[in-house]
């Protein structure tokens, strides 16, 4: 385990594996699905270089309750999946707010409804950011734009996890996921054991009461309970840990807004604004939850409009909307099914959006 | 005059909580038991109890271990992980037909397949308890319930799975016994099978389960003597009662080659 810090040319999955170890994790639990099985695979390879635990489950069910089963015995734990599988973990993510367990959740999300496909996509932004199950819970959500911040995304995703005692999830998207940039990784490091004084396990007779991992509060005061101090969490995550980025005009006359993937379209659109005519900033949340509420409100009322850019069919556009309460025109350019909007698209919409806005 | 002995103390692996179990009902006899082994081998403080969903949601409160709350089903993925965290544990779930039988089936064969160094104490009283009294994949044909109504018929609802048997097809399990909880021998030997099972986990050879025939007064329609005579005279014919699997210690890694 060498201290250094190595450049490496490596693909989206692997940057998140690997910052799973360098971030603590030693218990991975997953089940195969496109297009993050290089997770997995990349989890059963390395492992055992840092005594960790790689078992793959029967299905996503399993998995996401191995997760809830080795965070309750106080491991750093991790999951990855797409779409459909996030699906079939949302009781178990439930259950895990309610239990008020951390761990680590990965999405390279991909096309849907159903089945769907593989391709890219950003549709699951409502199931990351409110859908984790049933119930008040919430899952603090990362959207990473690169491989180098897959990487580091995760690795840090575990210490906010137990900051928070919360899920943290990572969102990415199949092409993330598949593509492959230089990334300097962070060093593996022995951790000492994240601490959880509430977690299950052997201990010395009469060196404490006994522990109970629940989420059944039959008492309704004890159940209130349990979603106020969840939502005070929130509060506190938003108030340390809203990030984000901007990129552009420091004058902008329209503001571009996307996450992940879609950022990286829209970086190249404020590169070449000039050919649109207008001057473009873009702001770019590295936390969609908690969301970057305050810059976005502040820019709507000093520009002609925003345009939401992203791989859905108006997601993440709602959260800019509640952020603006109409202080200025919101507009979206949304795309799905694996289709994406190319720079020249997104510099048209522009223009369509600033001359409606009369800038 | 002699001086008076408890043979019997409570075990101190069950709490003082007042169970929440119907009149007749052998949860009690079954938490008793599994407590009484607990103490027995002195593991109270290493072992972790996973309850699931059923009638037995509330294990958590009754016995005086660490305790884990599992959704319906998923209980042996839980007990995998917590034993995969801590190989040190004493790690058992507490599961009832419809939990093991139904919506957990998947999770149970792959733990078993896997031979998941941990114990399952499985309920089986043929029916959903609490959800109050519906059909169960355990539940026998002909056998009336709340969603057999006209008793189970194989056209519609096909046949009661035999839990034990069908584990028993897997390299996994190094003990899967079924034991009934109608008499004080068949009681006794239930504890025999409950002890043999955490022994087993304790010398590290996998995968143990006891099945354990068990009454359900309120949803059979029965009082609880009737129950018990239902256990004797109709549930064993169908769930024969045997030990299936008892692999000796030190035999874990032939386990595969021998089937």
């Amino acid at each position: 385990m060498s201290e250094e810090r190595r450049r490496v040319f490596i693909s989206g999955n692997e940057a998140t594996a690997e910052g799973g170890i360098a971030g603590g994790c030693r218990h991975f639990f997953g089940y195969p699905i496109t297009p993050q099985n290089k997770i997995p695979e990349y989890m059963a390879e390395h492992m055992p270089e840092v005594g960790g635990v790689y078992l793959q489950a029967e299905s996503e069910v399993a998995a996401i309750n191995m997760v809830y089963g080795a965070s309750a015995a106080g491991a750093r734990v991790m999951t990855t999946s797409s779409s459909p599988g996030i699906s079939l973990m949302q009781e178990g993510l439930s259950y895990m707010l309610g239990a008020e367990l951390p761990a680590v959740i990965v999405n390279m999300v991909r096309g849907g409804p159903g089945l769907g496909n593989v391709a890219v996509a950003q549709s699951d932004y409502w199931l990351s950011t409110r859908g984790a199950g049933h119930g008040d819970g919430r899952c603090i959500t990362l959207t990473p734009y690169s491989v180098q911040e897959l990487h580091d995304f995760t690795a840090r995703a575990f210490e906010l996890a137990d900051r928070y005692q919360n899920i943290v999830m990572i969102l990415g998207d199949a092409i993330l996921a598949s593509m492959m940039e230089p990334c300097t990784l962070i060093p593996r490091t022995e951790m000492p054991p994240p601490d959880r004084p509430y977690a299950v396990g052997p201990h010395a007779p009469g060196s404490r009461e006994r522990n109970i991992i629940n989420s059944l509060w039959v008492d309704f005061d004890v159940m209130e309970a349990v979603n106020i101090r969840n939502e005070e969490r929130y509060a506190r995550a938003a108030a340390e840990i809203t990030e984000w980025d901007e990129f552009g005009s420091d004058d902008p006359q329209v503001l571009l807004c996307a996450y992940g993937i879609s950022a990286r379209i829209c970086e190249g659109a404020v590169m070449r604004a000039e050919e649109a005519g207008v001057r473009l900033r873009l702001l770019r949340p590295k936390t969609v939850f908690p969301f970057p509420t305050a810059p976005i409100r502040e820019w709507s009322e000093r520009v002609g409009a925003i345009l939401v850019v992203e791989l859905s069919m108006g997601q993440f556009v709602e959260d800019v909307r509640l952020a603006v309460e109409g202080r200025c025109p919101v507009d979206l350019l949304g795309r799905a099914g694996g289709n994406m909007p190319s720079v020249s698209d997104v510099l048209a919409k522009v223009r369509q959006v600033a001359a409606k806005a009369g800038v | 005059m002699a001086e008076a002995k408890l043979i019997n103390p409570y075990p101190d692996a069950l709490t003082e909580v007042e169970m929440r179990y119907c009149p007749g009902c052998t949860h009690g006899t079954a938490h008793r038991l599994v407590a009484e082994v607990i103490d027995e081998f002195g593991v109270r403080d290493r072992t972790v109890a996973v309850a699931t969903v059923g009638c037995s949601v509330y294990a958590y409160e009754y016995f005086n271990t660490d305790s884990v709350q599992a959704s319906h089903g998923r209980g042996p993925a839980v007990a995998t992980a917590i034993k995969r965290v801590h190989p040190d544990a004493v790690v058992f779930t507490y599961q009832g037909d419809g939990d093991l039988a139904s919506i957990g089936m998947a999770e149970i064969v792959h733990a078993a397949a896997r031979g998941e160094n941990f114990t399952v104490i499985f309920i089986n009283n043929a029916v959903f308890g609490m959800t109050q009294g519906q059909m169960a994949p355990t539940t026998l044909v002909g056998q009336r319930t709340t969603t057999s109504p006209r008793g189970r018929s194989t056209a519609e609802a096909g046949w009661p799975i035999r839990v034990c048997e069908l584990l028993d097809t897997l390299d996994g399990p190094a003990y899967i016994a079924r034991e009934a909880l109608s008499t004080p021998q068949r009681i006794r030997s239930a504890k025999r099978s409950i002890r043999r099972a955490f022994e087993l986990q304790l010398a590290g050879e996998g995968f143990s389960i006891v099945e354990l025939l068990s009454t359900c007064p309120t949803w059979w329609g029965m009082d609880p003597l009737g129950a018990i005579r239902h256990i004797e005279d109709t549930m064993i014919e169908h769930y024969p009662l045997r030990v299936f699997r008892d692999r000796p210690a030190g035999q874990q890694e032939e386990a595969g080659s021998d089937a």
